[in-house]
């Protein structure tokens, strides 16, 4: 018993905890008998240091830092052997694992967990608006949904679930065994756990969880309840879980591809992470920056954003930005390269214009740095900031557009599968166009002066991040199914699911084009009778909406369990992930693959993209081995 | 079989002839009339009360016309070929065209696209300019917003005790120029009428503005727009737009007399208007104002 609960895991985390919060009163209490502040035990000030110590102690008893531990007292390091990787047992999924496919298993299906309660937040907010004057929950609770709401998708659902995807699939897809720091790759997830709870568990805070938007402006955010801090916090550690990871997205793919793998004959997938990746380690450090300024300014009183003592308020929200606008692009180009994947593979044809793909993914990432300041052309910030901010957020258009162009011209005259994957990726393409055409309308500033921070920014966010990343998202979950659980999903159950919810997606975002356009702010609990009849059209089709989740969330659960039995390349795709065992074998490859070509030459003659040196495995054109392992 | 794919004599996807493109660009054509026709159609917006605003509606407009097109070409695309190259029973083993690009295509929709944004973003420029324009006659409103409510005062016109008048309905006189001068006092809240298609701000510790010419009569809804704590959905009032004449009424109830440098025996002389201040003094917020 004992042992069990020395014993790196769930138990020794778990104990730890209670000896973080002790901490917290360690630290707190001398400094304020020492400080003459009174009282000396005071919870608000106690709760702030437990919020970073307890967790720092469960990770601890995790046992996420034990190596390092060793190694930095000099003791004697147990190396890696890898008899922790692959998961045999359910169990596995709830210890530190090194293996990037069980780390990849563990991101995705926890950031679905979050899917689901985000989605069901969503619901509610939608009873209160189904009429107006509703009552169903107070004005603060409704605040708190919002906010939970959208921190939750956006940092514990679309940022998390991309990096789940890439970890399973992109060490395959490079030819690498596994990420370059898998005891980082470790930590990395088991920091988001961390930050999911702390976000919930603001509802028990006193005065209610926090409520000033994900964007949490000060001094709104300042000045609220503790249930700020929850947020100020979870976004720290799902921040350094997001850095953590991009740091080894670049390292993996700069040192970790195979034999003959250039850049530029890397998957998309590949280089739309890379790009990712660049953007996370360059931006989160700036939201992290912001939420310990509005820590300090609360817990310490440094005025930063307080006017009254030389503060500036509009500092937080260029600081803020400066983050979330690139953001918005590390939510989005993961799931370009999931597209690239999809289509190529399933239209039969070479990505149209590969090298332009990756060009304009770098060019995104560059521009998106130069765009903050147009979540802002209302903010009072000076005037002659919006022009310049117009034009750069016209010209981040053009790279985009590049790519809706070449995933047309890729469909056109191919030999499309349409099955569930693909359904989810040509929706994307249009609803995807959507979303980017209300973004360069409000890139026009005298129009944003009228629609900014109305229904209209809540219609486009949700075509950009639902009918773009959660789109690619579902559509990669469906394509690499077979290769992460070894089983097939059901695809009529899959195709139900697509086109449930794409229709009663666009019922439930369209109208809000309409209603912000006629003046209804967003972020309200209640609103003026003359949008009644779309509010009401709008809360049935998100009920519906989040119906169709639920085929989602059966087929998932069935196919796992007691689907078919997976080939190893059911899509007969080229790349490498495709070219080893359904699960992959415990350490990817058994023999080491040499890249010789392109990764999308379907329908070129004799193309070959890896040829595999020695075994049983001689070198054969994927295509033609593709087929053998079918039929 | 699977020795025979890949090999030269597989055929591949054939060219799409010329008289279906042609034909799927007429349907385009007309699904993108259509489309804008609709566009137009739409009452997307609310009522215009304010020069600005139909300057506005109109870039929307042409936002509308520029981009339904763009819409409609990638619809039509996904949705021709989801039509006519869709795999057919027979076709599991064939592959598609292997196209791996077109430099020439490329160019031309990296450089179409960048000329029609180049071309809106110059018009929103000049629109961004024009409705930003110093006006001659201007009155300056002071807005101030708080946890939850909005006041306005008129520095240009004094009350009985030599204060601004100060109110809580907005209320503005036809086809005169307004700055609006905005201050927060708790929060950032956002000064946002529907009606002049303009919003702004309020941010504590700077003083943030915008312009706009009433140019319709009536009552429009002012909401703050910025998230401001637990009452921001119940933070609206009402902006009246009255005659000039009606503008003095309402003054002379709120104890204005006729001058911004006030004097005594100005104010004393009109029994009236005192009775009237005194009167409105009674209400907190002045329900029936001129008009």
């Amino acid at each position: 018993m004992i042992a069990r609960l020395r014993a790196p895991g769930l138990h020794r985390g778990l104990l730890s905890v209670p000896i973080g919060i002790g901490l917290a009163y360690a630290i707190v209490l001398p400094i304020r008998a020492a400080s003459h502040y009174h009282p000396v035990l005071d919870g608000t000030a106690i709760l702030q240091v437990a919020l970073i110590s307890a967790p720092m102690a469960f990770l601890v008893g995790l046992g996420a830092f034990d190596y390092w531990f060793y190694w930095a007292a000099g003791k004697p390091t147990r190396a890696e052997d890898h008899s922790g990787h692959g998961a045999k047992t359910w169990k596995d999924y709830f210890r530190i694992n090194t293996d990037h496919k069980v780390i990849g298993v563990q991101y995705t299906v926890h950031s679905f967990l979050y899917f689901l309660i985000g989605g069901l937040f969503a619901m509610l907010m939608r009873v209160q608006l189904a009429q107006p004057g509703g009552k169903f929950v107070d004005a603060n609770t409704y605040n708190g949904l919002f906010s939970v709401h959208a921190t939750i998708l956006i940092f514990l659902f679309v940022i998390p679930v991309f990096a789940g995807l890439a970890n399973f699939v992109l060490p395959l897809m490079i030819g690498a065994p596994d990420m370059a720091f898998p005891r980082l790759n470790a930590l990395s997830f088991w920091l988001l756990p961390i930050a999911g709870l702390m976000l919930l568990a603001s509802f028990f805070a006193p005065g209610g969880s926090f409520a000033s938007g994900w964007t949490a402006y000060s001094p709104l955010s300042t000045s609220a309840p503790i249930g700020q801090v929850f947020f100020t916090l979870g976004v720290q550690f799902a921040g350094a879980s997001s850095i953590a990871t991009a740091l080894n997205f670049l390292v993996t793919i700069i040192t970790m591809r195979a034999p003959g793998m250039s850049f530029f004959r890397m998957p998309l997938l590949v280089w739309a992470n890379f790009s990712t990746s660049l953007l996370v380690v360059i931006a989160t450090p700036f939201i992290a920056a912001s939420q310990f300024f509005v820590l300090l300014d609360r817990g310490l009183g440094f005025n930063f954003f307080n006017a009254g003592s030389g503060g500036d308020v509009l500092m937080y929200q260029h600081v803020f930005w400066f983050y979330s606008h690139p953001a918005v692009y590390i939510m989005m180009l993961p799931g370009f390269g999931i597209i690239s994947e999809i289509i190529a593979v399933k239209a039969r044809k070479p990505i149209f214009g590969y090298r332009m793909m990756a060009f304009s993914l770098l060019a995104i990432v560059v521009l998106g740095f130069t765009v903050w300041a147009h979540h802002m052309f209302t903010s009072g910030m000076p005037a002659w900031i919006r022009d310049p901010m117009m034009i750069t957020t016209a010209i981040i258009a053009v790279p985009t557009g590049v790519k809706i162009f070449s995933w047309l011209a890729t469909l056109w005259r191919g030999v499309l599968h349409m099955d569930t994957p693909m359904l989810w990726a040509m929706g994307f393409i249009t609803m995807f166009t959507l979303g980017g055409i209300s973004g360069v309308m409000l890139a026009m500033v005298p129009f944003d002066l009228h629609v900014s921070k109305t229904y209209f920014i809540v219609a486009h966010i949700h075509y950009v991040l639902f009918g773009g990343s959660v789109f690619t998202i579902f559509a990669g979950v469906y394509y690499w199914f077979p290769k992460m659980t070894g089983r097939m999903y059901d695809e009529r159950l899959g195709k139900w699911h697509f086109w449930t919810t794409l229709v009663f997606f666009n019922v439930t975002f369209a109208p809000m084009h309409l209603i912000g356009i006629q003046g209804m702010p967003r972020r309200v609990a209640d609103y003026s009778a003359q949008f009644a009849s779309w509010n009401l059209a709008i809360s049935i089709a998100s009920w519906l909406l989040g119906l169709s989740t639920l085929i989602f969330v059966y087929n998932m659960i069935v196919s796992w369990r007691g689907g078919p039995r997976a080939v190893a390349n059911p899509w007969r795709g080229l790349t490498l992930e495709w070219q080893v065992s359904s699960p992959p074998p415990i350490f990817n490859f058994d023999t080491m693959p040499t890249i010789v070509g392109g990764p999308y030459e379907y329908g070129v003659p004799g193309a070959v993209h890896a040829v595999f040196r020695d075994g049983a495995d001689v070198p054969t054109p994927a295509t033609t081995r593709a087929m053998v392992t079918q039929e | 079989m699977a020795e025979t794919h890949g090999a030269q004599s597989t055929p591949h996807r054939p060219a799409v002839p010329r008289y279906i493109i042609l034909r799927l660009l007429a349907i385009g054509i007309v699904a993108a009339a259509i489309g804008i026709v609709l566009g137009f159609l739409i009452p997307w917006f609310p009522p215009a009360a304010a020069k600005q605003a139909h300057t506005i509606d109109t870039l929307y407009y042409v936002l509308i016309v520029a981009t339904v097109p763009i819409f409609v070409l990638v619809v039509s695309v996904v949705l021709f070929s989801a039509w006519r190259f869709r795999m057919r029973p027979g076709e599991e083993r064939l592959d598609g065209a292997p196209i791996h690009g077109n430099t020439q295509l490329e160019v031309i929709w990296t450089a179409l696209p960048s000329a029609l944004i180049a071309a809106l973003v110059v018009y929103a420029a000049i629109v961004l300019h024009d409705i930003g324009v110093k006006q001659p006659g201007e009155m300056t409103i002071n807005v101030t917003g708080q946890q939850f409510e909005w006041t306005f005062s008129y520095p240009a016109y004094h009350d009985a005790q030599n204060k601004p008048i100060v109110t809580t309905v907005l209320y503005l006189p036809i086809n005169r120029p307004v700055v609006f001068e905005i201050h927060a006092v708790d929060v950032i809240h956002t000064f946002f009428v529907p009606a002049f298609r303009l919003q702004e701000d309020a941010v504590p510790g700077i003083t943030t503005s915008f312009r706009a010419t009433p140019d319709r009569l009536g009552s429009y809804p002012i909401v703050c727009n910025q998230l401001c704590g637990y009452g921001h959905s119940t933070m609206r009032t009402t902006l009246k737009i009255i005659s000039a004449s009606a503008f003095q009424n309402f003054l002379a109830t709120h104890g204005y007399s006729g001058a911004s440098t006030q004097t005594a025996s100005l104010h004393r002389s009109s029994g009236a208007a005192t009775a009237a201040v005194a009167d409105v003094a009674n209400r907190p917020n002045p329900k029936e104002g001129p008009q």
